[in-house]
């Protein structure tokens, strides 16, 4: 037996948790409208803004939101990042555009990725539409959108978007 | 120190399995139901303070998701607790009588359903010679009624008795989830679920929320025709380590109830998920046969975790209102075997 000891220093220990996850009655709502190809969000009784995905309360009232709106498919990147680095599981073309997207009718923006374009031709206010997967391949998720590209339209100027970033 | 009151409390019906509604959806109507029962109008509430566990559902930041339940503009001043509830009315009573605030709305939430919660509750024991072991609170709470039952004169058809009243007082409460009519004897002859815990010593799996609101002095005698004024409200922890600790007793609470005063109690609303706890939580208050032991039906009824113990002080108020009490206590436990515990007295004027 060796005198010296070495001090444990770490040690690993294992643990993994399963869990079924519950959407709510409002994600679930919007993740069926998603199958059947549209993007339909709530609006609060309240004060009228239009959330998507909603989670089935206005965050600003502090009410049950229920009136159901559809939404997009257009929208205008509020924000944007560029993306430089690789990152693990994600396969795509360095450099790429990740943005904030206001699809027309709704009061909250939403995090997708921007293609078919130079990352250095995106913009804020910039057009964009959503691109779908194959109506074969819907499931009651986001991802059917598969991400959104520029249209020829004018860019929307910042003072109306501004409250969306 | 300012006089504080409970006003107001409201919770869903526990439930084994909340799989329609989300947790922002299950909390707006309690939200509302104890903002409106409370006579403050809700600009007016001063703090919010929410009790919630990310484990439960799996879910990173699930308690700041559950500010979309609040309406929270104008900006509101708000705090969270990975505990209880229970301890979030703590913060809020801390908050009122530091004179930032002179009313709170304290909310808890708890979805066990979306996981297992003896393997999630396994992961709050220390990480290094605890948790590896897989020792689940099922387990750890058999070890500790098994250390009762060997130092006590307490024996297993007193736990029985404990969880057959529990059930029956349960019946006259809408929100309790496991209740009925059950003959001692015939649970005694029940197999063992874990040695010496057979399963009707041990709590349902509940899905719940609550929420309830505080205010101080002036604000609370005029919203509230009878307030539920807290005399006394204290908590204390024992080791991390159960070896440390004699797990028949529980010295925490018994040093929490010391410091809140709780003697002359008509009602005792006991946080006590296991059937032996009640008998350890009953002996460290010196609660004699006078005082009504959880006439809710405690956590053996319903067991939404991080929600049952606000709910004993919730009932503790409650039996306060429906003029059951003068006094009343509310406990709550956080930790395996009752390793940190709560006590607040509420006094009827």
């Amino acid at each position: 037996m060796s005198e010296e000891k070495q001090p444990v220093k770490s040690i690993v220990t294992p643990s993994r948790l399963e869990y079924d996850f519950t959407p709510g009655i409002a994600t679930t709502r919007f993740l069926r409208h998603m199958q059947e190809g549209r993007i339909v969000g709530q609006r609060c009784t309240k004060c009228a803004k239009v959330y998507i995905p909603a989670r089935g309360s206005c965050p600003r009232c502090g009410v049950a939101t229920e009136e159901e709106v559809e939404v997009g498919p257009n929208g205008t990147v509020t924000t944007f990042c560029v993306v430089r680095v690789p990152s693990e599981n994600i396969d795509l073309t360095l450099p790429y555009t990740a943005a904030h997207i206001l699809l027309d009718g709704a009061d909250i923006p939403f995090f997708a990725l921007i293609q078919e374009c130079d990352a250095a031709d995106v913009r804020m206010g910039m057009r964009v539409e959503a691109v779908w997967a194959p109506e074969a391949e819907w499931g009651p998720t986001f991802e059917n959108i598969r991400y959104f590209r520029p249209i020829d339209e004018p860019d929307v100027p910042f003072e109306d978007f501004k409250e969306h970033l | 120190m300012r006089d504080v009151a409970v006003v107001s409390f409201a919770q869903t019906k526990n439930v084994r399995r909340e799989n329609r509604r989300n947790e922002v959806e299950m909390l707006i109507p309690v939200v509302q139901e104890a903002v409106e029962k409370s006579g403050i109008p809700k600009q007016e509430i001063g703090f919010y303070c929410s009790g919630s566990s990310d484990y439960l559902a799996g879910q990173s930041f699930s308690f700041v998701m559950a500010v979309d339940s609040l309406g929270a503009w104008p900006p509101i001043a708000e705090s969270h607790v990975e505990m209880d509830g229970a301890w979030a009315l703590y913060e809020a009573w801390i908050k009122i009588q530091c004179g930032e605030a002179d009313s709170a709305l304290i909310f808890s939430f708890g979805r066990s359903s979306p996981g297992m919660i003896r393997e999630t509750l396994t992961l709050q024991l220390d990480p290094y010679t605890l948790a590896p072991l897989g020792a689940d609170p099922v387990c750890l709470a058999a070890l500790q009624a098994r250390a009762l039952l060997e130092s006590s004169d307490y024996s297993e058809r007193e736990m029985a008795e404990v969880a057959a009243r529990s059930r029956a007082d349960a019946k006259s409460n809408p929100y309790a989830q496991l209740t009925g009519d059950f003959d001692v004897d015939e649970l005694l002859a029940e197999p063992y679920f874990v040695s010496p815990l057979r399963k009707h010593d041990c709590p349902p799996i509940s899905d719940g929320a609550t929420a309830m609101v505080i205010a101080a002095d002036d604000v609370a005698r005029n919203a509230s025709k009878r307030p539920a004024w807290i005399r006394g409200i204290d908590h204390r922890v024992e080791s991390h380590q159960l070896g440390l600790r004699d797990l028949a007793q529980s010295t925490s609470t018994a040093l929490a109830g010391e410091k809140a005063g709780a003697v002359d109690i008509d009602v005792a609303e006991l946080h006590a998920p296991f059937s032996h706890q009640e008998l350890i939580l009953r002996d460290a208050l010196k609660l004699g046969d006078g005082v009504k032991i959880n006439p809710s039906g405690g956590a053996l009824a319903a067991n939404s975790v991080m929600v049952a113990g606000l709910t004993r002080i919730g009932e503790a108020a409650n039996a306060i209102w429906n003029g059951n009490a003068r006094r009343a206590l509310g406990h709550a436990t956080s930790g395996p075997c009752l390793q940190q515990n709560l006590v607040c007295v509420l006094e009827g004027e």
